[in-house]
């Protein structure tokens, strides 16, 4: 009863139904892909480790998942760039401007 | 003019499964189809109580493939709705005593009988559950809109896909539209994106399906219920019949509409 949990001042509860999407999207593309936690840590790891060679990046703050949309599974990485390091010239025009980047694979 | 088989399957276990094949059998019975409805959980049978046709059973699936029994010795009808049959399942037996092959050979025969031969598969995705999936043309998967139900009806999606059967399309059974609309159960939509699949029909959560099942009277037989309803309606879309989803707005009870006039 909601308006009940309101007027005894419980939180209102929370959009389930959203986590439970989210959990699913996670544990399909794991069963589709046959990938395991162990080897996204992994991935997350490695891909760490080549951006930071380019960029300057909030390293504890990295999330990897998978999720499968109709399109098909999607590997989202969110990123959050601090700077960029010492950029060449030529690269200079696609410097990250967000500070957040999100990449699909 | 040779019948369509069609398997109902899930993955998981008491999503529905056995209700839907009963109720989708009332409903084409009621649209003037010739219909049987094959119990293939052999040694957790069934679909004949749900039906309400447990006490007519002297034959039973295993008796015909092993030749004890001929198939019309063993097809109970329905005397409600003279278009309807059903095909036991054994009890006593369990499912190893039938092949794939005889799944095949019993259906092609029921075919030139039946306009629909519906299969009710059992839970899983062993040997119970590629019996009853060999002899389909279509299949059907029920889901209810929870997490453990649409994991394993991805599960049973991949498999078929795998099996060089057409896109199975999907029933979204026991969806309570007051919990969607708080945000509180996964939506149609939500579980159309992840898994990708062609919806078929969505059965609202509907309480006289208990009180039908206590009586072996499938919803379907009347028209008051909304589960009832919804089957029909899945029914006519099985027939070709371009009939627009239910969006259930106009359900919620005065309870709800009272808690979200305090929720404002």
């Amino acid at each position: 009863m909601n308006f009940l949990s309101r007027l005894l001042g419980r939180p209102p509860e929370g959009e389930s139904a959203q986590v439970a999407k989210q959990r699913l999207q996670l544990v399909l593309a794991q069963d589709r892909l046959n990938i395991s936690t162990e080897t996204l840590n992994v991935l997350k790891d490695e891909m760490i480790e080549v951006i930071s060679r380019h960029i300057e990046i909030d390293q504890a703050n990295v999330q990897v998942s998978m999720t499968s949309t109709t399109q098909g599974t999607c590997l989202i990485a969110n990123i959050p760039v601090i700077r960029a390091r010492s950029p060449a010239p030529a690269e200079s025009a696609k410097r990250a401007r967000a500070p957040r980047q999100r990449s699909r694979a | 003019m040779a019948g369509r088989i069609i398997t109902l399957t899930s993955g998981k276990g008491g999503v529905g499964k056995t209700t839907a094949t009963a109720n989708l059998g009332v409903a084409l019975a009621r649209c003037a189809q010739r219909v049987v409805c094959v119990d293939a959980d052999i040694g957790l049978r069934n679909l004949d109580v749900v039906m309400g046709l447990e006490n007519r059973i002297v034959y039973d699936l295993v008796d015909v493939v092993e030749g004890r029994a001929r198939l019309r010795q063993a097809l109970i009808k329905d005397k409600r709705l003279p278009e309807l049959q059903l095909l036991p399942a054994a009890q006593t037996r369990d499912k190893s005593a039938v092949t794939e092959k005889q799944m095949i050979k019993l259906c092609e025969d029921l075919r030139k009988e039946f306009d629909f031969i519906l299969i009710d598969s059992p839970a899983g995705i062993e040997l119970g559950f590629r019996n009853s999936i060999a002899p389909a043309d279509e299949v059907i998967i029920v889901v209810t809109p929870e997490v453990s139900a649409v994991r394993d009806a991805d599960r049973v999606i991949g498999l078929i896909e795998a099996s060089e059967k057409p896109a199975p399309r999907l029933i979204i059974n026991r969806l309570r539209p007051a919990m969607v609309r708080r945000g509180e159960m996964l939506d149609t939509a939500d579980i159309l994106e992840v898994l990708a699949i062609e919806l078929l029909g969505i059965v609202p959560e509907d309480e006289t399906i208990i009180t039908a099942t206590n009586k072996g009277q499938p919803v379907a037989l009347e028209n008051r219920s909304p589960a009832g309803g919804a089957f029909m309606r899945i029914a006519r879309r099985l027939m070709g019949e371009d009939v627009p989803f239910q969006t259930f707005e106009d359900s919620s009870g005065w309870l709800e509409r009272l808690s979200h006039l305090f929720k404002r």
